[in-house]
């Protein structure tokens, strides 16, 4: 257990389309978490920021640009970029220095604007990227990926669009009892389903929007949790491991997977990888977690996590959505906080706003969103070039 | 009216003519293979390879999914006015085992695909510059 660290505060600015300076959003999310860690900003050894590349240099200097803001201390500065595990990699960068004894107590902090409607590349001709081509050659966009998946799943699996729309209702549901979430609205099934499709089978309700938001985390040595008189809640795991080659699974931004005539595929996918590596490190399985918080791109996504982390096997997640074990009240309820279907997505922000989930979940002040007796909890996301990431933490 | 000149989207990608097949490239090492091409590196971790021969890829393969798209999508893509829902499939190759995405044919409706479904690739129009039709490789069910 000699990796363990403790979560002392966690922070959140609503999520919305506020337009306003994602510093802002940063601020109140770290002052939030500040005081819910009993600390000042001047406590702060380290900053460590999740990076942004749509506000500017400010956004590319994340860890500097809160460390300004929020007045130079002399701390110590980190900034992490990698996609939407962004988040998650700068809290797996802070632990390993509280790990190597380079600091005892880090703020960990991720903010967002975002533009509307779909993500697009970056401007300009770039011929030499995928990220670009994709949608000069083909009009790919992230939701082309989101409804291959589905479609598949509909192919192999006995998938149907009710499925899909039943995971957007539950975590529309569960977005209601969640003051940080962007929507407060219920949804039913017909709702869902007369939305108009935007990349068949996948309908406008059920892919997530981007959002402007912000998320911090305090995370602390053991040691530091006890002298503060603290019985934390700790982070036992973080994942944050590249695919294995061949990667055979079609990902964001990519034309192709990779070919595996010369190599054989890995047992594992990079989804079911990136959960596998968390339950090592925490010496932990699926049967230990209360809870999950999984990234719902799409509400067909959803379904495809309670497999890559293990919560049923493959082919079985429209049974257990059915059975209505991952709603709150059942089994193992997934995306309690009502997930990016009630947040909509702000990238460097996401990975943190599930730990900060897990962590109200898991100290039982999750209010009308908690789940009963939750001990373990566990998240699990992916990003773009091979990024993706996974936390576990238990009382 | 005068005929437009017909140039490929991107050079280097696809052959033309009747049997067009997408160019990649095979580890000249480890055999792997690689679309879109690879010349630099391998991707192989076992495999430190930088020689590598250009190769024309299978022209057939099987449906792994597919998708069609109701909203235009954002530039870099190129749509005219009269915007139409296109089709996007993910299909396997038989010999290189791997998926490689692709708009689908004009005139193939979206119901008629299944995942499985055995596909082959032509050569179309993307989008029409003044005095040029540009093309792209797109997947189309074989017909026997
Ligand atoms: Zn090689």
């Amino acid at each position: 257990m000699a990796k363990e660290v403790a979560i002392l505060g966690v922070g959140m600015h609503p999520w919305g389309k506020w337009g306003k300076n994602f510093v802002e959003y940063g601020i109140k999310a770290c002052n939030d978490a500040l005081d819910d860690a009993g600390l000042e900003w001047n406590d702060i050894e380290v900053v460590a920021g999740a990076e942004t590349v749509r506000n500017g240099y400010a956004g590319y200097v994340a860890g500097a640009t809160f460390a300004e803001a929020l007045g130079w201390s002399g701390a110590r500065v980190s900034t992490s970029y990698a996609a939407c595990a962004s988040g998650a990699q700068a809290i797996n960068n802070a632990r390993a220095m509280i790990l190597a004894d380079m600091a005892d107590v880090i703020l960990v902090v991720g903010a967002d604007t975002t533009p509307k409607g779909f993500l697009a590349p970056n401007a300009g001709e770039r011929w030499a990227d995928p990220d670009w081509l994709r949608f000069r050659l083909m009009g790919c966009t992230n939701p082309t990926y989101f409804a291959l998946y589905a479609r598949r799943r509909m192919d192999l699996y006995g998938a149907t669009e009710e499925d899909f729309a039943a995971v957007k209702v539950k975590n529309a549901k569960h977005g209601m009892a969640n003051p940080y979430a962007r929507y407060h609205k219920e949804f039913t099934l017909e709702q869902v389903l007369e939305s108009p499709m935007v990349a068949d089978p996948l309908r406008l309700f059920e892919i997530c929007a981007t959002s402007d938001g912000a998320a911090a985390v305090v995370i602390c040595s053991m040691e530091y949790a006890r002298k503060h008189n603290v019985d934390p809640v700790k982070i036992r795991a973080v994942s944050t491991i590249t695919p294995t080659y061949p990667q055979t699974t079609i990902d964001m931004p990519y034309f192709s997977t990779d070919s595996a005539a010369a190599v054989e595929e890995p047992a594992l996918s990079f989804k079911d990888s990136i959960a596998q590596a968390a339950y090592e490190e925490a010496g932990l399985g699926p049967e230990d977690m209360s809870l999950a918080e999984v990234y719902d791109l799409s509400s067909a996504l959803e379904l495809d996590w309670y497999e890559n982390i293990g919560l049923c096997p493959k082919g079985d997640a429209e049974k257990l959505l059915r059975d209505g074990a991952t709603q709150i009240g059942g089994r193992i309820p997934v995306n309690p906080s009502g997930g990016l279907a009630s947040f909509g997505e702000a990238v460097p922000a996401q990975a943190l706003a599930q730990v900060c989930e897990l962590t109200w979940q898991l100290r039982g002040q999750a209010g009308d969103r908690q789940v009963e007796g939750a001990t373990a909890g566990i998240t699990a996301n992916v990003g773009l070039f091979g990024h993706g990431s996974s936390v576990i933490c238990s009382v | 009216m005068t005929e437009k000149n017909v140039a490929p989207s991107i050079e280097g990608w696809f052959t033309t003519g009747d049997t067009p097949h997408l160019i990649g490239t095979q580890c000249k090492t480890c055999q792997t293979y690689f679309f879109p091409k690879q010349d630099l590196f391998c991707k192989n971790p076992a495999c430190r390879s930088t020689e590598f021969d250009e190769v024309e890829l299978s022209r057939t393969g099987k449906i792994w999914s597919y998708t069609e798209h109701y909203y235009r999508p954002p530039e870099p893509y190129i749509s005219g006015d009269d915007f139409e829902p296109y089709t996007i499939a993910a299909v396997e190759l038989d010999k290189e085992k791997m998926v490689i995405l692709g708009q689908v044919a004009n005139g193939v409706a979206h119901a008629d695909l299944t995942t499985g479904l055995a596909m082959e690739i032509v050569v179309e129009t993307l989008y029409e510059e003044e005095d040029t039709e540009r093309t792209v490789w797109k997947w189309k069910p074989v017909t026997d």
